[in-house]
């Protein structure tokens, strides 16, 4: 019962709060979407940075001089902490960028490079 | 670079930047208001909890409604008021008087304003630990918009950093949420909140552990558990760890008004500890040395969403007044009046302390020394 279950794993369940004495959750609908190439569910028009803690995802990014590992912090836009590479653009936050079905969210290493100003896409 | 216009650009689309938005509208102008979330409401919809105050402020009412109520308000103002979300004003350029947004990530347009209320609010504050960086170690609010607005569960076991208003509302709604609560440990020798606040939690259980704090995070990638001990009177650990087993650490050790802009735009600031940092000087129309530019609710001093939704209301009129549009005669005096009866309390005579020091009679000859 209490095996382990990492993101994307089989019959894996998002962690949502299915009751509460006050609040209906009024999820829209819910799509697949990319992390790190692995097919995950969230529901689309919220925030990435949701998706991925309800399917148990922690480490948004590592940090370019230390190593460190960040994730979601502020959930206003405002601290850097949840910055990812999302559709080859770095440094979004995803705690304010709408989920859309289909986007390739990846863990960002360092700083990340910013996108070719001729083609509009990541160069690496 | 594509630019947009409008009389009234209110920044910050919470509980004092609506309640800005639909009072200047009332009035008749045209306002633009821009929020960086993705949803309005700012820090109401993440209430769960009914609201103290007065009753002209909804008090009896969950700050969620409230929100509701605002936005129906504005909704009835919606041929002049045009509302930008998932927008972030990410500056201000005193020299061309202009301001420069971003919409997501990769849309950069300008906005020009002939007047400006500065609604932004406030961002958390964080305490000194090893390993504070880990994820799980989360803000009070962010623990709030993961459990409150989408329905995410923010962990199994929580630590609570911090008893004041916040800790306590929100130690008592990731109980509601089905998070356990390992503890709440609170610096100071006394709990910060409201007894009736704490009175719930501790009913529940949950220890609220005065002059303590946490040491360090455990954890290599991820939380794991806190080290915990006693503090002295100098806030030096002192007494045997304790540790905690967590996976996730809410910090609610205050707040700081954001204030950035009101600094771009040249507005007199002054630190008041009252207020929980550096604010703008204003006067009674919560105008700011710079003619063009108001303040509201948290971004003019940390205080409670019903006092923000009246400094809102002030900021909204006198905008409004000084774009020549015709305001009720002493309806600022009224508000005013309102304001005076939400800070009556403990809480409130440190709010009047540290508006007595930021507040002008007027702006000729007001250095204020």
């Amino acid at each position: 019962m209490d095996e382990k279950v990492g993101p994307g794993g089989k019959g894996h369940e998002l962690a949502l709060i299915e009751e509460h004495p006050i609040l209906d959750f009024d999820h829209g609908e819910k799509v697949r979407f990319f992390f790190d190439g692995k097919e995950l569910e969230g529901f689309e028009g919220e925030p990435i940075s949701m998706a991925l803690h309800a399917n148990g995802v922690r480490i948004y990014r590592e940090t370019a001089e230390m190593h460190r590992p960040r994730g979601f912090f502020c959930a206003i836009g405002k601290c850097s902490s949840c910055f990812m590479i999302v559709d080859g653009v770095p440094n979004v936050r995803t705690c304010i960028t709408p989920l859309k079905a289909g986007m390739e969210v990846e863990t960002q290493h360092g700083k990340g490079n910013v996108p070719d100003s001729n083609d509009g896409r990541a160069c690496s | 670079m594509k630019q947009t216009a409008t009389e009234v650009l209110v920044i910050g689309g919470g509980a004092a930047g609506l309640s800005a938005a639909a009072e200047a509208a009332s009035a008749g102008a045209k306002v633009l208001v821009v929020e960086s979330d993705l949803r309005l409401g700012g820090q109401l919809i993440k209430q769960t909890h009914k609201f103290f105050g007065s009753k002209d402020e909804y008090a009896g009412t969950r700050g969620f409604k409230i929100a509701d109520i605002l936005l129906n308000e504005i909704d009835s103002f919606k041929d002049s008021v045009s509302i930008l979300q998932n927008t972030t004003v990410t500056g201000y350029y005193i020299e061309d008087d202009t301001f420069t947004a971003m919409r997501g990530e990769e849309e950069v347009f300008q906005i020009k304003s002939q007047k400006t209320i500065i609604a932004t609010g406030a961002q958390e504050r964080l305490i000194p630990f090893p390993n504070n960086d880990l994820p799980g170690v989360y803000g009070a609010g962010a623990v709030q918009t993961l459990m409150n607005v989408y329905g995410v569960l923010p962990g199994k076991r929580v630590l609570m950093i911090g008893a004041g208003n916040i800790g306590l509302i929100v130690s008592y709604q990731l109980m509601q949420a089905g998070v356990e609560v390992a503890a709440i440990v609170e610096a100071g020798p006394r709990i910060g909140g409201y007894w009736v606040h704490a009175a719930k939690i501790r009913r529940l259980g949950v220890p609220i552990l005065l002059r303590h704090s946490i040491k360090k995070a455990l954890g290599e990638d991820v939380v794991t558990g806190a080290v915990i001990t006693g503090l002295n009177e100098k806030f030096e650990h002192v007494g045997p760890e304790e540790e905690i087993e967590c996976d996730l650490i809410c910090i609610a050790v205050g707040l700081s008004p954001t204030t950035e802009l009101l600094s771009q735009a040249g507005c007199k600031m002054m630190y008041v500890p009252q207020l929980c940092g550096n604010v703008a000087q204003r006067d009674r129309t919560m105008r700011t040395s710079n003619p063009g530019f108001y303040t509201a609710g948290d971004a003019s001093g940390i205080e409670e969403a019903s006092a923000a939704m009246v400094e809102g209301r002030i900021a909204g009129l006198s905008a409004a007044a000084s774009l020549g549009y015709p305001t009720e005669h002493g309806k600022i005096d009224e508000y005013w009046g309102r304001l005076e009866s939400l800070r009556m309390g403990e809480a409130g005579a440190r709010i009047c302390q540290g508006i007595e020091c930021v507040l002008v009679k007027g702006w000729e000859g007001a250095s204020h020394e």
